[in-house]
């Protein structure tokens, strides 16, 4: 390691880089001109006793994430809530409870809602303390601080402030946003990685100002003094405006210049920074958007259902009061035994008016009963319990990385039965992010054996489908004989799948190295240098050897290197390179050491090559190059890139493997495999020298013709290039991604995929993990080339774009296959105007037509808009999924968030509703846990309704024959537990436990999973039956003890008439009796034999 | 959310403990997995018939007993309010009854139509009597009825917790109203014993009514309501009032007056001399008096039976409509076209 860190110090990066590092001269730029509003900070650096006074005082660095602090907790929580209807209702009853209108005891008012309150608040406040110990964590971690005379000292992070100066190690987070100052590098670079903040694993580079390099050691800052001017928070997190004054001079900044908090040092042994942005002034704090609170559909669905009973309520108390009026007006002044004559304003005959008023009250509190007070508290009480279970299966507990799935909102479980929708991202969700090289065509001849998980999945189809003539799926499982056959069905694909890896790739016994997974015994142990074309096969090696811009790492234990890539494509090939033996050792300046093993015998040599130029990749011309001079003198240009872009730059002599070459390279492609192309040509020193003037005369070159220069230089060089074959590295999936999203199709889900990626790697991926197969219609929309863009006018892209819609619609509505399944591909810049007012519902409409739809290319934030596009254009539940930062804005517009946790990076996973480890545990999340939890909320929810209606409704035909005084039949005891006691277990157990079919059978018949998504279970049809049977059963109640009562002599009753005795235990235990056995085999008997025999009617 | 962590932290470390796989057995785990066995029943159409039929097989005998209980009891009602007035107070039945001075002395002759075994239950029923009034209901203090005048607080009473300034015991409307006809019965020559001990419930007697409570200013108003009371019995020995408090569900009902401890015969004629006292002509109410044997079900009530009947048959009944209609059109079991996600589609 030691070693590694001097070579590293002794480079300077940026002569590496072509294209993005050589800025023209800092001077031309004029210093921001920092006046007027938004330009109003002043950071007095390394003098924090300035940032103490008030005029220049800025937020501390510690951040809060609470809802609540602990002086607010009580009235702000308890406002909260209030905010729900029905318990503003129950307020307003308690505070009448006192006057004699309340027809109950204060008491059994007042006690259930302080109870179910106290409990919703009990509830938050302990949410709200695991948040504040988070913050409390975050808040306490050290940093080193510079504490004055050049001494640095640890500090937490909460104790920073503007103006300090802040010494970050590597692997290190920044405790603030940070001026760069200086780095362990001589010029000043340093590299960061912002996993947390956009959600990209490559590293970026930053670069201090020249005039402070000098500031590399802790007494460097014994004296120094500088001045920041800048913008005001905000949270743009690729701009910065700012002036540095340091010696009297005057620098400007830009976002290179800056270290963001929450982002992490990496490559780099230490770096000195300046604190500009503190705290809740950071970039990335700024840019935290409260996590917008999600209700279900089914909660917004029972707002409606309150209302309505809201409306009974009413209703039934003014029927209640007509009924009174009259009773009073025209009989009780003949009621002698109440004494008439000396009555209270409430039942005074003579002042109707009042008396019909106040029992309008009476009414409205007495019939409160049908609005179920308990009811959020019982739903959030029973959502934490589906939540426990969702975190405690270990169906969904990955044993790699530890981590169990995690519903982190309780409030969205049954919505997860209801998805229509998934999107979901694709790097580091669907597949590892991490490449293997598997195949590769040299001089026209395919090497590796191995199988891409496309192959295994086709001969696991090939496999099912004979599995498929034994036994019919289609059919119940009750048919089959046998305790479980869904087991030994599964068990059967187990050993098909198992049969088809050992026949395929028959040497897993081979260690495996990430990032390869090539095997021929051909290529390997040194055994190409027996092939007739070696020569072509060392050239290829020697091209994964030297063409990248990677940098080893030492590993000083087993003296092997591990690399740092820009891209894991990149990796791959150098570790591939290392597994044949070439291995990439060393990188200094200008050259590139490489440790041959040139036969089987294992001897090493280790090569020099001097890089004379380095030609970028960029995504416009899909190709890299290197210009080396190798140790004998000779000049080549190496190159690799897209196939298509390198076989137009072939020479004529250098066409001699194309044809095979291309058709590996399609093989390839239909096996869902990233293809690059590798070429060379030999230069002669006249023609290099000749070129490398050109080349350095764009390099100088000032203005924005500078980039198309080089490119124009460029491309002059990359041509009459020689082919020598093809590599073929393989996307990684996640294990058993293509499964689920086949599971996951069979339960009638829509699978989007919205990824960063190109779209040919889309593609690819798409059939690797069974999104989209053979024999699917691909409607590819997009704009005809990227130059174009720039001459058209936006209309007439637009146009292009709708006349393409319109044309794959027409095609739909043509085919007259009823199977044919379609697949819509799209790219970033074509949605760019997809999304726009007036394209975006034909767009819509097209592609929820289309069984798959693969968006490539998109931003995050068009990730958020196409997610707002299908779930606002559409109305049905969404669930996005993805695991870095660019999913956030997705992850939080979707109706569900899901992220991917147990990587780096949990930016994904705090904005989430649930967290999963792989995206496999998606199939059980959803189609077990979301159908259980949707149905159990459901039925809960009816439930509680009808427990709730039918006994307000006891309450209102007592009242018929009570004279409508507002007299309740049941005891005031009764009445305090009968929410919160006496039926709420019932009700919660039912909410927790009930599984209508075993999880098995659900995996089984994902088919099952429908009836989430088709709502079946909380339509008004059904919502309002089992209205209607709460009338009914209400009604039997009331008038079995009624009727009962009228002749009932019981021996022990001698009295005859007790009061509230005999109503009681009627009641409750019919509500443990009868309501279950009504419900279950009355209620199922009837509705499920009507199933069961088609057509009664 | 803690509980979850620590939990799921304990299932970490049991997977470390046993390479490979974590603990999957125990009934802990099977809880937590939620598998733990479960009987969820297959409603096949033998089944749903056949419990239908087994309902109907157990509900019709036992509404058939129930029945049987309620016919061997043998009730006479008598409603005398109308008859006990005298032909030329017809008109003006109030005015009777708050005439003081007439003599309210009635006679009624009821024939037992069956043999009736002791006990014989008497009851008054009155008809159209709000009792169950939220006014009438809650003029009352259950703490003044234990405790006597130590209690001060009588706010509920009103409009009745004092006269003359002095408090009432008992105070309320309840006690105020207290029905006050009296029966007295005969069988031919020789008087029938009524025993008028131990009618009401033993708790109100021994928890609710206090032993040293005595009426106190009762009835002593302006207006007068129902019965007078002894103020030298304690209220716990005052049964009559006992059981008048214990105020009815609905505005029809009977309160027990007393037993007759004797068997009576067939064809005896029970002569009643009453004191028609209590005013329930202002509002329209019935009198009646009855007389009941009672049943180990209790007292005359077919209502029980009649329902275990209805439901009984009306289970037999769906069982065969179910049964015609499954041979008929029997239907392939299982058919997933008929499943509820399907169907809606179809429909739709």
């Amino acid at each position: 390691m030691a070693r590694g860190r001097r070579i590293r110090a002794r480079l300077r990066w940026s002569n590496l880089y072509t294209f993005g590092c050589l800025r023209p001269n800092i001077s031309e730029e004029v210093p921001h001109p920092l006046q007027g509003p938004g330009y109003s900070r002043t950071v007095y650096c390394n003098q924090p006793q300035v940032h103490e006074r008030r005029s220049l005082f800025y937020c501390k660095n510690n951040i809060s994430t609470t809802k609540y602090n602990a002086i607010m907790f009580f009235p702000k929580a308890l406002f909260e809530q209030f905010r729900r209807v029905a318990n503003i209702y129950f307020l307003l009853a308690a505070c009448l409870s006192a006057s004699p209108i309340s027809p109950f005891s204060a008491l059994s008012m007042i006690a259930p809602l302080v109870f179910v309150v106290g409990l919703s608040m009990a509830k938050e406040a302990l949410e709200d303390s695991r948040r504040f110990l988070q913050d409390v964590k975050v808040n306490r971690r050290k940093a080193s601080l510079h504490r004055g005379n050049g001494v640095f000292g640890l500090r937490s992070w909460q104790k920073i402030m503007v103006g300090d100066i802040v010494k970050v190690e590597k692997d290190q987070f920044f405790p603030a946003d940070l001026l760069l100052l200086s780095s362990s590098y001589e010029d000043g670079i340093c590299y960061v990685e912002t996993m947390n903040l956009d959600g990209e694993t490559n590293l970026k580079l930053k670069r201090s100002l020249e005039a402070t390099l000098s500031l590399d050691n802790d007494g460097a800052f014994k004296d120094f003094t500088g001045t920041i001017r800048c913008e005001d928070p905000n949270p743009n997190l690729y701009t910065f405006v700012g002036n540095f004054e340091y010696d009297r001079q005057v620098y400007p900044l830009d976002p290179g210049h800056i270290l963001l908090r929450d982002s992490k040092l990496r490559n780099t042994e230490y770096v000195y920074g300046v604190v500009i942005f503190t705290g809740h002034d950071s970039k990335v704090m700024q840019n935290s958007t409260k996590s917008p609170s999600k209700r279900s559909t089914i909660e917004k669905k029972m707002d409606h259902i309150i209302y309505t009973l809201f409306t009974v309520l009413i209703l039934i108390s003014f029927i209640s009061s007509i009924g009174f009026v009259v009773k009073t007006k025209y009989q009780a002044p003949d009621w002698w035994y109440l004494r008439p004559d000396d009555i209270e304003y409430q039942y005074d005959p003579r002042k109707i008016g009042l008396a019909g008023m106040s029992h309008l009250i009476t009414a409205l509190i007495l019939y409160g009963y049908l609005i179920p007070i308990s009811l959020y508290v019982s739903i959030e009480i029973v959502k934490v319990l589906q939540a426990t279970f969702i975190n405690q299966d270990l169906q969904m507990y990955d044993e790699d990385t530890g981590t169990p799935a995690e519903a982190r909102t309780s409030n969205l479980n049954e919505e997860l039965g209801q998805v229509d929708t998934i999107l979901s991202d694709k790097t580091g969700t669907l597949t590892c992010n991490q490449m293997d090289f598997l195949k590769c065509s040299i001089a026209g001849t395919s090497y590796g054996v191995r199988s891409s998980e496309v192959e295994l999945a086709a001969a696991k189809q090939m496999a099912s489908d004979l599995d498929e003539e034994d036994s019919d799926l289609s059919n119940f499982p009750m048919q089959k004989k046998g305790n479980a056959p869904w087991e030994n069905v599964r068990r059967d694909e187990e050993i098909e799948l198992e049969t088809v890896v050992t026949s395929k790739g028959g040497e897993d016994q081979r260690p495996s190295i990430k990032g390869f997974g090539f095997a021929d015994s051909r290529l390997m142990d040194g055994n190409w240098s027996k092939d007739p074309n070696a020569a072509v096969i060392l050239l290829f090696f020697r091209i994964l050897a030297v063409c990248h811009t990677a940098i080893p790492e030492l590993n000083e234990e087993s003296d092997s290197c591990t690399y740092e890539a820009e891209s894991p494509d990149e990796g791959a090939f150098l570790v591939a390179a290392r597994e044949f033996g070439f291995e990439f050792y060393r990188r200094t300046q200008s050259t590139v050491v490489v440790r041959e093993r040139l036969s089987a015998s294992g001897q090493v040599v280790e090569r020099e090559y001097k890089i004379l130029n380095l030609l970028e990749f960029t995504s416009k011309r899909k190709r890299m190059s290197v210009i080396v001079r190798d140790e004998e003198g000779n000049i080549i240009l190496l190159c690799k890139g897209a196939d298509s872009i390198i076989f137009d730059r072939l020479s004529k002599n250098g066409k001699k493997y194309l044809d095979a070459t291309s058709r590996h390279l399609n093989e390839y492609g239909e096996v869902g495999l990233r293809t690059l192309a590798l070429a060379y040509r030999n230069l002669d020193e006249q023609e290099y020298s000749d070129w490398n003037d050109e080349f350095q005369k764009a390099k100088t070159t000032v203005g924005p013709v500078r980039d198309a220069m080089l490119e124009k230089v460029s491309d002059s060089m990359e041509r009459e290039l020689i082919l020598v074959g093809a590599t073929a590295v393989e996307d990684k999936l996640q294990k058993g991604v293509p499964q689920c999203i086949d599971k996951l199709a069979q339960a009638g889900l829509k699978i989007w995929v919205l990824t960063g990626d190109k779209m040919e790697t889309a593609i690819n991926i798409g059939f690797s993990c069974s999104l989209l197969r053979q024999g699917m219609k691909q409607i590819c929309i997009s704009t005809a080339n990227s130059d174009s863009v720039i001459n058209d006018g936006k209309e007439v892209i637009k146009d292009n774009i709708l006349t393409q819609i319109t044309n794959a619609s027409q095609l739909m509505k043509l085919e007259k296959d009823p199977h044919a399944a379609f697949a819509l591909i799209i790219d970033g810049k074509t949605l760019t105007y997809a999304l726009e007012d007036d394209v975006k519902h034909q767009f819509l409409a097209l592609a929820v037509e289309c069984a798959s739809v693969i968006c490539c290319r998109v931003s995050p934030k068009q990730k958020a808009l196409v997610t707002r596009l299908v779930k606002e254009g559409t109305g049905k539940t969404t669930l996005a999924i993805g695991d870095g930062a660019n999913d956030v804005g997705m992850i939080q517009e979707a109706d569900i968030g899901v992220g991917i946790s147990g990587v780096e990076g949990m930016q994904a996973v705090m904005a989430s509703d649930f967290s999963i480890a792989q995206f496999r545990f998606l199939e059980r999340l959803l189609v077990v846990h979301g159908h259980w939890c949707y149905k159990r909320i459901a039925q809960m929810i009816c439930y509680f309704f009808y427990k709730n209606i039918a006994f307000g409704l006891t309450i209102f035909y007592f009242e018929a024959f009570a004279g409508f005084s507002g007299q309740s039949v049941y005891d005031d005891w009764y009445m305090i537990l009968f929410n919160v006691v006496l039926t709420s277990l019932p009700v919660i157990s039912l909410g927790v436990f009930e599984q209508d079919v075993p999880s098995e059978v659900c995996l089984q018949f994902p088919a099952l999973y429908q009836q989430g998504p088709k709502n079946l279970f909380f339509d008004w049809y059904r919502i309002l039956g089992w209205m209607g049977n709460d009338c009914r059963h209400g009604c039997c109640w009331y008038h079995n003890v009624h009727l009962h009562h009228l002749g009932c002599q019981l021996p022990d009753c001698l009295n005859n008439e007790p009061f509230y005795m005999d109503t009681t235990p009627l009641c409750v235990g019919q509500h443990s009796q009868l309501v279950p056995l009504s419900l279950i085999i009355w209620h199922a008997f009837s509705s499920i034999f009507q199933d069961c025999i088609p057509n009664i009617g | 959310m803690d509980l979850d962590g620590g939990s799921s932290s304990t299932i970490s470390t049991g997977a470390r403990a046993i390479p490979g796989r974590p603990v999957r057995h125990g009934a802990l785990y099977q809880f937590t997995q939620q598998n733990l066995p479960a009987c969820k029943p297959v409603l096949t159409p033998a089944a749903v018939i056949s419990t239908f039929l087994l309902m109907g097989f157990i509900f019709i005998p036992v509404g058939l007993v129930t029945l049987r209980a309620s016919y061997s009891v043998v009730e006479i009602v008598d409603r005398y309010d109308i008859e006990c007035v005298p032909e030329e107070y017809r008109s003006n039945k109030v005015a009777y009854v708050k005439d003081d001075s007439v003599s309210k002395n009635c006679s009624r002759f009821l024939k037992v139509p069956k043999s009736m075994r002791a006990p014989i239950f008497i009851y008054y029923q009155l008809d159209n009597y709000y009792q169950n009034h939220r006014r009438y209901v809650k003029s009352r203090t259950d703490r003044q009825l234990l405790h006597g005048l130590g209690y001060n607080d009588t706010s509920s009473c009103r409009p009745l917790e004092s006269s003359d300034d002095l408090p009432i015991v008992p105070c309320g409307l309840i006690a105020w109203s207290l029905f006050n006809d009296t029966y007295k019965f005969s069988r031919g020559p020789s008087e029938l014993k009524v025993n008028r001990k131990d009618i009401a419930w033993k708790s109100d007697r021994n928890h609710k009514f206090g032993k040293h409570v005595y009426p106190f200013n009762f009835q002593n108003g302006t207006l007068t309501g129902g019965a007078k009371l002894d103020p030298t019995i304690p209220l716990s020995d005052q049964e009559d009032l006992i059981v008048w408090m214990r105020t009815a569900a609905l505005p029809t009902f009977r309160k027990l007056y007393g037993r007759i401890e004797e068997d009576l015969e067939a064809d005896d004629v029970i002569v009643v001399n009453l004191k028609n006292n209590y005013n329930t002509y202002s509002f329209g109410g019935k009198k009646k008096i009855v007389l009941s044997t009672s049943s180990w079900l209790g007292g005359k009530n077919d209502f029980l039976g009649i329902a275990n009947l209805f439901v009984g048959s009306f289970s037999i009944l769906i069982s065969i409509i179910f049964l015609v209609l499954h041979l008929k059109s029997p239907r392939p079991y299982g058919d997933t076209a008929y499943a509820s996600w399907n169907k809606k589609s179809i429909s739709s």
